[in-house]
């Protein structure tokens, strides 16, 4: 890559930066930034951290954080920085990247997933014109947003239930080799409905408590991000990060300690809420039809 | 032992008893789920290729793979013999390892060795070599085109496409990866 087309791509981030700012600042969110370097991370089974000394850690979001601060009366924020994924590196990974991270307390994450949909397409208008663009030899159009489960696209794309490919440990393969590839062919595509077992940090739905409230976002096979309709439950919580704590420990994997100040914001009382974050390289790459994360950012 | 983490485009490794070099590698993340090498990768004996992806936890083979520089020695009737330039140690090659490329060794020229587990599987001529043309129609004085071409043997009987303008007794250059005719470098 030549130092112009990275130049290049740097001015259209920053361009980017500012009209995501604009989006959120015009929706009343409140732009906050938290701790980088913190005590414990959230006790996820394949999110592994780097360590900052002092038995310190480098966030690999700032989702706890900014939940505390939901806990605490913020109702609508949004934060842009740094987080940090150890062992991840590839044309789509680094293992420092920088998050979009929101959180909307009263909105339930369809909510949530309409105004993700309409705050990239008021972005790419905003740096290129225009909500439709090439990339990767395609042509895709921001204003086409489509829904699908995460059953439904199993079914469709691999052939099999998403509850059998998890019963049977063959997900996450069959997630990138036939059904990532298969969504935002046109434009956004939102995958939604995680089996329950895949809950993560989102509360079940009501309707279906097979399935969690949880989607992830995709243009052209990539994932841009992942939101949660909040799971509030203290007890529920610590129950799955107790159980994601001692899959880590069978599997000899680094250890992390109780996210404290985390189960005091439950204890606290956490609003019915959704959130997402962005990989904010991610969105880039698309917007400058980059195929490759370095050349969208510097280091 | 390979851990998965090792992985990349270009590592050896050993899968069932043969071994395959990766050709293609990219790492994958599905959101929230474990992190996967997803490789392509060739078979070093058969050349056939396939798709494989792994987990982190997963270990890979390493292949017993050296590589060493042997220069061609002679012809015993059944095999190649190369020798080691220090040691003079002897390897014999079985003709189906070198396939056509037999017709282009030159004696006492430095080839590269790929062995796996004592067994050559791949050899590496110098990429390019002389070789006199003992037979072909006579030129065409003045073409120079290459592109239009005509049968030649060298000495050893093989048959190439030369340019027209190319005599009986010329010395070629040829290209060893692929055969072809690369230039001439002397006339008869």
């Amino acid at each position: 890559m030549s130092t112009q087309t990275l130049l290049r791509n740097l001015r259209t981030r920053s361009a980017l930066l500012r009209a995501v700012r604009d989006f959120f600042y015009a929706g009343e969110f409140l732009e906050i930034e938290t701790p980088v370097k913190i005590p414990a991370p959230a006790p996820e089974e394949y999110i592994e951290s780097v360590t900052a000394g002092n038995g310190e850690f480098l966030r690999t979001s700032p989702e706890l954080a900014m939940k505390e601060l939901l806990s605490l009366g913020v109702e609508k924020m949004f934060q842009i920085g740094s987080a940090f994924r150890a062992g991840e590196f590839g044309r789509k990974h680094r293992e420092e990247f920088t998050i979009l991270e929101y959180y909307a307390a009263g909105w339930d994450y369809k909510q949530l997933a309409d105004f993700t949909a309409r705050m990239m397409a008021f972005a790419a208008k905003q740096v290129i014109g225009r909500t439709d663009f090439d990339f990767d030899g395609r042509h895709f159009d921001l204003a086409n947003v489509e829904y699908i489960t995460v059953d439904e696209a199993f079914r469709k794309y691999a052939g099999v239930s998403a509850f059998d490919a998890d019963k049977d440990d063959s997900f996450d393969e069959l997630m990138v080799l036939k059904v990532e590839p298969q969504l935002g062919k046109e434009g956004i595509t939102f995958l939604c409905d995680y089996p329950a077992k895949r809950a993560s940090l989102s509360r079940l739905s009501k309707n279906n408590p097979l399935v969690a409230e949880r989607w992830e976002v995709y243009v052209g096979g990539i994932e841009l991000g992942n939101a949660f309709g909040e799971l509030t439950d203290g007890v529920e919580q610590r129950k799955r990060f107790a159980e994601a704590l001692a899959f880590r420990a069978s599997q000899g994997m680094l250890a992390y300690p109780e996210p404290a100040a985390f189960y005091a914001a439950l204890d606290r009382g956490l609003p019915d809420s959704s959130g997402c974050a962005v990989g904010f390289d991610r969105l880039t790459m698309l917007i400058t039809g980059s195929t490759d994360i370095s050349e969208v950012r510097f280091g | 032992m390979y851990s998965a983490s090792d992985l990349k485009k270009g590592l050896k490794i050993e899968i069932d008893g043969a071994p395959w070099q990766i050709t293609e590698f990219e790492f994958c993340k599905p959101g929230k789920g474990t992190a996967l090498y997803r490789c392509r990768m060739k078979n070093m004996i058969t050349g056939i290729g396939m798709e494989k992806t792994y987990r982190p936890t997963d270990k890979i083979d390493e292949p017993n793979i050296e590589e060493r520089e042997m220069y061609y020695s002679y012809f015993d009737g059944q095999n190649y013999v190369f020798s080691d330039p220090t040691t003079y140690e002897e390897m014999s090659v079985d003709p189906a390892v070198l396939g056509d490329k037999a017709y282009f060794l030159i004696e006492e020229s430095l080839c590269n060795f790929v062995i796996y587990n004592d067994e050559p599987i791949e050899i590496t001529l110098p990429t390019f070599i002389e070789k006199e043309i003992v037979e072909t129609e006579p030129g065409v004085r003045g073409d120079t085109a290459t592109n239009v071409t005509k049968p030649a043997k060298i000495d050893n009987g093989f048959e190439i496409q030369v340019p027209l303008f190319i005599n009986q007794g010329d010395i070629v250059k040829i290209d060893t990866r692929t055969g072809a005719y690369a230039e001439r470098v002397s006339k008869a």
